[in-house]
């Protein structure tokens, strides 16, 4: 007796006979993120990039092009502006290449004189290029060790088809995650990273629901066809995974709308993270199960240790 | 699944009350919260630089001029050792980072080694025929980089205590790195210009007969070198270079205080040597009336004023055409003294109080809403267990929070996002369990039976998809910095609340309530 039921209940969506039809939107979603980033590339912040980044908070909006034409007269590199938020909050981004306190004091005194008195210096970063590398191969090696811990723990919980299954679909979410990046010019940055793992984190924790009553109904259904097997145990996760998505979106889209400025990619990216990871358990994680040859017979009994099953088998 | 012993009963209470009590303080404002008794918990939530406001600065030190002013000093010493044993040596100086020198007498190695090892016993020595290569030893390098690195420390300590600023941290980091970080910094590029600033002050006789115009076209005078003028760039007149004297008459190091001060409306600075520095100063002033003397302060001329009289009394004034602030700060690196090396900034993050601010109302916006939502849609959905599900929401938030106090975890605003993030995420513990038991139901088992079930059941689900989310949080710990470390510590901090929130007392609410009401069918 519930109050709003959202997903009737004993629902048989052939998920699995939709297979053709993921798998195509899956590689067309990773082919265009890959060509993307391989054509355009990523808008770096500059954790990545190296430079100074002013936040500046005038008495009233600047003059854009004004503003422009007099910052690019100081002969500072490569300068960007653009409004934060508001209009009168601009964020200037400039690029340097030396890496040293006087080449950055000299941008920000430069910058300063021209801005004037009487504004906000709300915030102002500076990342040299050791740094930025640094952070780049920090980002790499999280970005790496998570699909790795992920898809061991999955294998060593599961059978090694899951194993796989799990590793693809977060390849295939942290690709496509980037991607929407890169194809929308969005600022990658280190929250960015953050905003990735936690979008692989939480779609392997979904893939895991629906891989755990596979699992179960493996050792139930001994006999059934492993379509229908899997089938029927995404229509018996289905609820859960409707209520769960959508109070996260809740969360996620609280975030974005009033979490501020500084951390809308993050919010952006999250927003996204939600919907690839939901469709990612139920068209990628779940279809390479079948693709992998995945036979009831080979579960493990029910309370026996996996891995100690897999070493007799 | 559903019999609790008292004991537990009183565990998981305890546990829920000492949440509460660990995070009570954060409600109190700061100085209520450190007035309290120490035995009542009153540590707060420390807020991260992005949130408070203040400046993070990771600078390094450039070891490598301690290693070319240690094998300068080195060099200067052999020659004065070679000189007084009388032993001849040809081409003594450095090479990279040797010493090298041959002697004209090669029956004397034994001897010059002896010499060299009592000068500094860390140098690897090759001697090849009479050539001699002198090469700090790995331990010898070690040595040197964390001497720097701790004096640099030191200086730097005293450098931001002038400065007034609240509970700075200031730590070493890697090989050669120092992270400061200062909360509530109001101008950021002021405390940096002094931190940054070697302050290395020395003394040097201006050469009369050397002209500055000479030497700027290659023609200096040995034993001289050219200074550039300090004033000269800012445009405040004053000479732009200067010929002085290499050899150091008086440094720094002498110093035991300055303060700024004023002559004539115009601000300066005064100094006083110790005993040592006071006789030295004086002697040199005394043997040298009527000429030049350059105070230098990192390679440029401050200002070069004329000895008039000895100056015997230890102390004395630098003039300039200073600003009153620009003597402050002068005064004050002189007093906390010179670093022993270049530092330079590899990255600095300072956010405004302005910002902080906005922040911090932001966050608490966004957690407000998506509370509201969150809670909001549990109850549409599941209605009373809805309802047990937000008490358990609730606490979770109050354990996290009671957590974060306890740690002393940083609390930045992706780390914000992250607590916003875990109350979406958090439920989903509760909605595979309420979801569990509604099969049971459907399955036909009776209440008792399906909660109990669906608790068991749910119960693996739980930890292994939490498991793989724990993965990336702790990576992102592991490998990320500042405000993104922030993030991944309430994200991974949440949970644990969560597992203990949404299973533990989830479970006991619901166990309470089977027994009191004895239902003949569920709400669910």
């Amino acid at each position: 007796m519930r109050w709003i039921a959202l997903v009737p209940a004993g629902t048989t969506i052939d998920f699995i006979g939709k297979r053709y039809w993921s798998l195509g939107l899956s590689i067309l979603l990773t082919v265009v993120s890959l060509v993307s980033i391989a054509v355009q590339g990523f808008n770096y912040g500059i954790d990545f990039k190296g430079g100074v980044l002013m936040e500046v908070k005038m008495a009233q909006a600047p003059n854009l092009a004004d503003l422009r034409t007099k910052l690019d007269s100081l002969n500072l590199g490569e300068i960007s502006l653009q409004e934060f938020g508001a209009p009168d909050d601009i964020l200037i981004r400039v690029q340097t290449q030396e890496e040293s306190s006087k080449e950055e004091a000299r941008v920000i005194d430069a910058v300063k004189g021209v801005i004037g008195d009487g504004v906000d210096f709300r915030r102002t970063e500076f990342v040299g290029p050791k740094v930025g590398k640094e952070l780049v191969q920090n980002g790499f090696l999280a970005m790496l060790f998570s699909l790795l811990g992920i898809s061991v723990y999955v294998w060593f919980r599961f059978e090694w088809q899951f194993g796989v299954g799990a590793l693809v679909s977060t390849i295939h979410d942290i690709v496509t995650t980037v991607g929407l990046f890169s194809l929308f010019h969005l600022e990658f940055s280190l929250t960015t990273v953050a905003a990735v793992l936690t979008i692989a984190g939480y779609s392997v924790n979904d893939t895991v629901v629906i891989y755990d009553r596979i699992r179960e109904n493996m050792r139930k259904y001994k006999k059934m066809p492993i379509t229908e097997l899997i089938n029927r145990s995404n229509n018996e996760t289905l609820a859960r995974s409707v209520i769960t998505h959508l109070t996260t979106l809740l969360a996620v889209l609280s975030l974005l709308f009033f979490g501020g400025e500084v951390i809308r990619g993050f919010s952006i990216a999250m927003v996204w993270g939600i919907f690839v990871g939901t469709y990612s358990s139920v068209f990628v994680a779940v279809p390479v199960l079948v693709y992998l040859n995945l036979r009831p017979e080979s579960a493990s009994p029910p309370g026996s240790d996996p891995a100690a099953a897999k070493e007799a088998a | 699944m559903l019999q609790f012993s008292t004991f537990k009963i009183l565990l998981i209470a305890a546990l829920c009350f000492l949440g509460v009590a660990l995070a009570a303080p954060n409600l109190l404002s700061r100085e209520t919260a450190e007035s309290l008794p120490s035995w009542i918990p009153h540590k707060q939530i420390s807020l991260g630089l992005d949130l408070q406001g203040g400046s993070h600065l990771l600078m390094e030190v450039d070891t490598k001029s301690v290693i070319k002013d240690t094998l300068n000093t080195l060099v200067d010493d052999v020659r004065n050792e070679l000189r007084k044993e009388q032993i001849g040596y040809l081409n003594l100086g450095t090479q990279g980072d040797t010493v090298t020198f041959k002697l004209t007498d090669p029956s004397r190695n034994d001897d010059v080694r002896a010499i060299i090892r009592k000068l500094n016993s860390q140098l690897d020595i090759t001697v090849d025929n009479g050539q001699f290569t002198l090469k700090l030893s790995e331990q010898g390098l070690r040595d040197l980089a964390k001497r720097t690195i701790d004096q640099s420390i030191e200086i730097l300590n005293r450098r931001v205590d002038e400065t007034g600023t609240r509970e700075p941290t200031i730590q070493r980091e890697g090989e050669a790195r120092i992270l400061i970080q200062l909360p509530g910094v109001k101008d950021p590029e002021h405390v940096k210009s002094i931190l940054g600033k070697t302050a290395k002050l020395t003394f040097h006789l201006v050469d009369p007969t050397a002209s500055p115009e000479d030497a700027q076209a290659g023609h200096v005078p040995p034993g001289d070198v050219l200074l550039p003028g300090a004033d000269a760039k800012n445009g405040r007149g004053g000479q732009s270079f200067y010929v002085v004297e290499k050899r150091v008459m008086v440094s720094g190091e002498r110093l035991t205080d300055a303060q700024a001060s004023f002559d004539q409306g115009r601000p300066d600075v005064s100094f006083r040597f110790d005993t040592a520095g006071g006789k030295k100063f004086g002697d040199v002033t005394k043997d040298n009336v009527n000429r030049q003397l350059a105070i230098v302060l990192d390679g440029k001329v401050i200002s070069a004023p004329r000895i008039n009289e000895p100056i015997l009394g230890g102390s004395g004034i630098i003039t300039g055409s200073f600003t009153t602030e620009e003597t402050n700060d002068l005064a004050l690196l002189l007093r906390a003294g010179a670093l022993p090396a270049p530092l330079s900034v590899l990255e600095e993050r300072s956010v405004g109080p302005s910002l902080g601010e906005d922040s911090i109302r932001a966050g608490k916006i966004a957690a407000g809403v998506g509370f509201v939502l969150v809670v909001g849609f549990m109850a549409l959905v599941y209605g009373f267990f809805g309802l047990i599900a937000d008490i358990a929401l609730l606490l979770n938030l109050v354990l996290l929070l009671g957590a974060l106090s306890l740690l002393q975890a940083t609390l930045t605003l992706p780390g914000i996002a992250g607590i916003v993030l875990t109350m979406g995420m958090a439920v989903d513990a509760n909605v595979l369990i309420y979801e569990r038991i509604r099969e049971e139901v459907h399955g036909g088992r009776t209440p008792f039976s399906a909660i109990s079930t669906g608790f068991e059941r749910a119960f693996a689900t739980i930890v292994d998809s939490n498991l793989t989310t724990f993965i990336a949080g702790a990576m992102l710990y592991i490998f990320g910095s500042g405000p993104v470390k922030g993030f991944a510590v309430t994200l991974t901090l949440g949970l644990i609340t969560t597992l203990f929130t949404a299973v533990m007392v989830t479970r006991l609410m619901v166990a309470t309530w089977l027994r009191r009401t004895r239902p003949k069918a569920l709400p669910i």
